[in-house]
């Protein structure tokens, strides 16, 4: 029971996801796993689904991924790399609909405690405004 | 029409070269109420597609039209990936036991209806549904009509232009709220184009 869910953290731009999991890594430790992405496949801002895959794989664990994600085409791309996973896990890969660097924090919070998949992705949404 | 493998080269080609020939303008109309990459994502998307086409051609359709949306979604780079991907992927999954031409609006409609979910938009939201639909239902509703080329030809174009005075709820163009209002919408317009390189291409072929 060692296992903790994985977190992915998916931004337009690079050095907001690698900022982004600096934090996480400063605030809650390295028990959790955390992968980040950002950038179009010519480097410029964008996302990518291939890197988003790659993400996923890096932090895999049997408990399951959470990605936080920052505008539209990151919650898009994300959901398609998510549909592109071999189907054993593609429902234990689930995209919050928090702010990404509020919502990183709190998953990989919760996640260091051991928690679910939903549980981690309830804490992060907790952020969303209603 | 059967859509043989030369057939399909050609319309592969046309629309990934109109796509490509239109990354200029797409942008500027990005630039007005997005963030200004939709020409550069879709052409890097594209070339990708024109890289694999002597690969796609021999393809049966509906596996070909599934390599294309594959393609899009594994190099586009922004939220149009999914978006197309998701068309020409279920576009081709519904070819796979259909025929051409009698189910042509059945396979568009597959399509169409992937980016609708895909999105979580509707028709009037200032997208490229807002093209996309009116092409469905001129495929349904004049299927047997001489001119359904010409026709659909027309109905994509006016379609552009009716997103203009729309106000965008859907995707980056929403943030500007009342603001996106007198824009012609670019997802819109990329959707017009590659309905019109199908167009040119079936014409010429004709």
């Amino acid at each position: 029971m060692t296992d903790t869910v994985g977190i992915v953290i998916v931004s337009h731009s690079k050095d907001i996801a690698k900022g982004t999991a600096d934090m996480v890594r400063q605030m809650v430790g390295s028990e959790v796993k955390v992968a980040f992405c950002g950038g179009n496949p010519d480097g410029g801002l964008g996302t990518n689904v291939p890197l988003i895959i790659e993400a996923i794989n890096q932090v895999w664990s049997p408990k399951g991924v959470a990605i936080l994600v920052d505008l539209g085409g990151a919650e898009t791309n994300s959901e398609m790399a998510i549909e592109m996973l071999p189907e054993s896990r593609r429902d234990r890969v689930v995209v919050c609909n928090a702010p990404v660097v509020e919502g990183a924090v709190m998953a990989a919070t919760e996640a260091a405690s051991g928690a679910t998949l939903e549980a981690v992705r309830r804490t992060a949404e907790e952020l969303t405004p209603v | 029409m059967s859509l043989e493998p030369e057939m399909l080269k050609s319309l592969v080609k046309a629309a990934a070269e109109q796509v490509i020939a239109s990354a200029a303008e797409l942008t500027a109309l990005d630039q007005a109420i997005g963030d200004g990459d939709h020409g550069a994502n879709m052409k890097r998307g594209f070339e990708a597609v024109l890289g694999k086409l002597d690969t796609i051609a021999v393809l049966p359709p509906g596996e070909a039209l599934k390599s294309i949306g594959k393609t899009l979604v594994m190099t586009v780079g922004g939220a149009s990936g999914p978006l197309y991907g998701s068309f020409f992927l279920a576009a081709g999954d519904a070819l796979s036991n259909k025929q051409l031409p009698a189910d042509l609006a059945d396979v568009f409609g597959s399509g169409v209806n992937a980016v609708s979910a895909r999105g979580r938009s509707k028709a009037g939201e200032k997208t490229m549904l807002d093209v996309l639909f009116p092409v469905l239902e001129t495929l349904q509703s004049e299927a047997a009509s001489p001119d359904l080329i010409a026709r659909v030809r027309t109905i994509a174009h006016e379609a552009v232009a009716r997103t203009a005075p729309m106000q965008a709820t859907k995707g980056r163009a929403s943030y500007l709220g009342a603001r996106s209002v007198g824009h012609v919408d670019p997802g819109a317009r990329s959707s017009c184009v590659l309905v019109h390189a199908v167009c040119d291409t079936l014409e010429a072929r004709s």
